[in-house]
């Protein structure tokens, strides 16, 4: 037999860890990030998937009769004023709660850490983009909020309706306004990243600016903008139901986790099931993302990674 | 903290109090508290409810009303008719007679100089008074001798009670106001404070925007009255606050304004310690019609203005149909249980003046679908919103942000929905919403939507001044800043001439009768205003004080020299 199969490769050399495996590596020892990971997922689903599994009446005519009930097997969450169920009207709400506060979480950070990394690399822009950022952060949030919703909305909603107009309004609103703290963060960091070595060996070989803050001073500023955005997420679902507790977020009829909470205010000694729960949705969602941003953190950090 | 202290102080003051009246000031202390802090004690200086049911409690006017809206003396010895000679024959003037030896709290007599006062001190053309409606028409008012006040109107005047009648235009002293007139007014921060008066109580401690200390005044025309030695109102806090504060730990013996939704009453009636009660005056919660187009597709300044009449809504079987769709009944009883009652008519209330108008108090959602079939308003391409010409029956409808509108919002575009009409709903801070800036889209009276719900009243029982807001030339339009009462944009020249008729009618029978037709007009002839609830005052006050009548035609506190503790 002259042509042999070729023997089986027995002993190959260990595949590498991948950056992404170690990091999850990393991620898992830290049990609070974990657990957050698992709640937040479990949120997540219970609002996507939920409303497909779970449809009680929802004409007001139909359910008016059963108002007021506390939780039973026919509406664990109860029934809210109107006899609507408060478990529909939960994941409903909570759709919008953590659409808008991701959505604008990511605005905040895209802009930031682009203002931030500018700033912080380019010497020229540094001066007036920082003032631009201290003239941000001097602006009063809530009422140049106001002045937004109120010169933007109808404009808005003529052009993709009310209920996307006010989505695109208010995520877009509250990222504009929330991306300083991450932009002052970036910057430091850039600042002393681009005297080190590393950078300077990249430049020395005519490396592109482009080209070294994508592949040397982006990946390392990675964590502390990490935090910020988790603290990102709990701000915006705040923000949001303070917009709508003033009447100028969503359309009346449209559930958040914060109006929920408002609306179940004047209930609360009767019932007090109506505000404890978005209360616990909201604050579970806060501090889950926390942990997972904790987590993040530490797995994404070299110096940590592998201790 | 503060609380304690200013109840603390409250009692100091009390224990001061000589104790040498035998039946008046045996009972203590009546605390009072209002959600809203009280700023001013002067009625003439403020818009605020909380302000005047504070000062009547120390400033009087001649005669007040009583929970009937029935005229009852107080400064003077009794209400003038045709009969007696009080008003003279052609009604040009209106002569009262005070009571001998009435005297200030500071033990200084009262004399018609002070009426006379009075209504200069309201009507000074820099003086920017907030009753100078109560003036209006007078050309004068003369002290005929310390006793007698006469007023003379412009010409014959139909309805003469309004100068010195109810809280809203008590007497001044000339003595402490004399050096406010006009510009100063607003400067005179220790009378405003603290006004003399001829009430039962006098002022003794003001903290602006907090407390009002009071205490009895010993020169109150009646010796046996207050029974209470002293009067504390405490302000601030929200309305749940405030209940909870007289039905649950019983902090204090009245609160005032007390709105709070139909479940958490039957949970704070339950405690056992006070009960609550209900003025209804003329207080309807409505949704109002927009008859002009508010399309933002219109130029500004055309927008919303008689020029383009509402696409929809110009209808009248449209309108119809949106009122017979929506069952009143259980709106009353989601938003307002036992302070509130459904009702079709713009003037609900007293019950002389309100008409027999009751076709809308049952729902029917059958007779409403036929009617917009009948309007040609079909649902030609099945999904379920009517349609017309290529254009969808949409509705934006606005309100302020408040939790039992937005209740009602969800009931009302849920009835409507059924009808096949697409409903968009706005909520809009009431500061925003009630503010008037015409720079504003969100105004009402601006009314850049198609219909819009809130409350509105009649500040007396006889609703002639409330039923001119309805005249065409009252509709809110860029040439008058966006100002105005018409809010609907009304325009019925029928309506406008029965109206003035009614300004030179006198007879009372007549002239309900006339004001049942103007509401009619605007009620269930047009359905250009689709009246929901009968809201009324709703307030509580703790089971151990007497003699509470309220009354929602005058101060809550018109009778406060009654009050007395139960034991």
């Amino acid at each position: 037999m002259t042509d042999a199969t070729p023997a089986p490769q027995t002993a190959a050399p260990p595949k590498p860890a991948s950056a992404a495996r170690e990091i999850w590596q990393q991620f898992r020892t830290h049990k609070g990030a974990l657990f957050g990971l698992i709640v937040l997922s479990c949120l997540i689903l219970f609002v996507l998937v939920g409303p497909l599994l779970w449809d009680p009446p929802q004409r007001l005519s139909d359910t008016i009769r059963m108002k007021n009930q506390g939780p039973s097997l026919k509406a664990p969450f109860g029934t809210d004023q109107l006899g609507r169920d408060m478990l529909l009207r939960m994941m409903q709400a909570g759709r919008v709660s953590l659409a808008v506060g991701l959505v604008a979480m990511t605005i905040a950070i895209v802009f930031g850490t682009l203002i931030g990394t500018l700033a912080g690399y380019f010497r020229r822009l540094d001066g007036p983009l920082m003032r631009l950022t201290d003239m941000f952060l001097a602006l009063p949030l809530i009422p140049l909020l106001l002045v937004m919703v109120m010169l933007f909305r109808d404009r808005i909603a003529s052009l993709i309706g009310p209920e996307l107009g006010a989505f695109t309004l208010i995520v877009f609103a509250i990222g504009i306004t929330s991306w300083m703290a991450t932009a002052r963060i970036v910057r430091g960091e850039v600042l002393t990243l681009k005297e080190r070595e590393y950078v300077l060996a990249a430049r020395s070989i005519g490396s592109r600016p482009n080209r070294i803050i994508r592949r040397h001073i982006l990946p390392n500023v990675v964590s502390p903008v990490m935090v910020a955005a988790t603290l990102g997420v709990a701000e915006a679902i705040i923000t949001e139901s303070v917009l709508s507790f003033l009447g100028l977020g969503f359309p009346p009829d449209f559930p958040t986790w914060g109006r929920l909470l408002y609306d179940g205010l004047q209930y609360m000694q009767v019932y007090p099931e109506r505000v404890v729960w978005p209360g616990v949705a909201i604050s579970l969602t806060v501090l889950s993302v926390n942990y997972i941003g904790d987590g993040l953190r530490d797995a994404l950090d070299p110096r940590i990674r592998g201790r | 903290m503060k609380m304690r202290a200013a109840l603390l102080g409250a009692v100091a003051v009390m224990g001061l109090a000589p104790a040498a009246f035998a039946e008046r000031g045996t009972d203590g202390e009546v605390k009072l508290t209002f959600p809203q802090a009280v700023s001013i004690m002067n009625p003439y200086l403020t818009g605020g409810t909380k302000d005047i049911y504070a000062s009547s409690m120390v400033l009087e006017p001649l005669v007040g009303l009583d929970p009937q809206g029935v005229m009852v003396p107080k400064l003077v010895t009794e209400i003038p008719t045709k009969e007696n000679g009080g008003i003279s024959e052609d009604m040009t003037s209106i002569t009262w007679k005070l009571i001998p030896d009435l005297k200030w709290s500071d033990g200084t007599p009262v004399t018609a100089d002070d009426a006379v006062f009075t209504w200069q001190y309201c009507t000074h053309p820099e003086g920017g008074c907030s009753q100078a409606t109560k003036f209006e028409g007078i050309a004068s008012v003369e002290a005929v001798d310390p006793q007698t006040i006469k007023v003379t109107f412009n010409g014959p005047k139909a309805n003469p009670y309004t100068a010195f009648v109810s809280a809203l235009s008590p007497v001044l002293q000339k003595k402490q106001f004399e050096a406010c007139l006009g510009a100063a007014a607003p400067t005179c921060t220790d009378a405003n404070n603290m006004p003399i008066g001829t009430g039962p109580f006098k002022v003794t401690g003001f903290t602006v925007n907090d407390t009002v200390s009071m205490a009895m005044n010993e020169n109150y025309r009646d010796p046996a009255k207050p029974a209470f030695a002293s009067a504390v109102i405490k302000g601030g806090g929200d309305a749940e606050g405030s209940a909870r504060a007289v039905m649950e730990t019983g902090e204090f013996d009245y609160a005032w304004n007390t709105q709070i939704p139909p479940d958490t009453q039957a949970s704070m009636l339950a405690a056992g310690k006070g009960q609550f009660v209900v003025a209804f005056g003329t207080l309807v919660e409505r949704i109002e019609m927009n008859m002009t187009d508010p399309s933002a597709e219109l130029p500004e300044g055309e927008r919303a203005t008689a020029k383009h009449p509402h696409p929809i809504l110009s209808d009248i079987k449209v309108r119809t149909a949106l009122s017979m769709a929506i069952d009143r009944s259980v709106l009353v009883e989601v938003g307002y249980g036992a302070g509130g009652k459904p009702t079709c008519n713009v003037i609900p209330a007293p019950d002389d003046w309100a008409s027999d108008n009751t076709a809308c108090l049952t729902q029917d959602m059958e007779g409403a679908k036929k009617l917009l079939d009948e309007a040609g308003w079909t649902d030609s391409d099945g999904d379920g919103i009517r349609d017309k010409d290529g254009k969808k029956l949409h509705l934006l409808y606005q309100s302020t942000v408040n939790p039992i509108r937005q209740d009602f919002q969800a009931l009302v575009k849920d009835w409507w929905t059924e009808l096949g009409v697409e409903v968009e709903l706005k909520a809009i801070d009431p500061g925003v919403f009630f503010g008037g800036d015409p720079g504003s889209p969100d105004t009402f009276q601006k009314f850049y939507a198609d219909v819009e719900m809130y409350a509105n009243n009649s500040d007396s029982p006889d609703p002639e001044v409330y039923l001119g807001q309805y005249q065409c030339k009252n509709a809110p339009s860029p040439e008058t800043q966006w100002q105005g009462e018409n809010i609907n944009r009304f325009c019925n020249p029928d309506y406008d001439k029965l109206y003035a008729e009614l300004g030179g009618v006198t007879d009372v029978a007549k002239r309900q009768e006339i004001a049942k037709k103007l509401n009619d007009m605007v009620t269930k002839d047009s359905m250009v205003v689709v009246p929901l609830v009968h809201r009324g005052t709703l307030s509580a006050h703790s089971n151990s004080l007497g003699g509470v009548q309220i009354n929602a035609w005058d101060s809550e506190m018109w009778n406060v020299a009654d009050w007395f503790r139960v034991k």
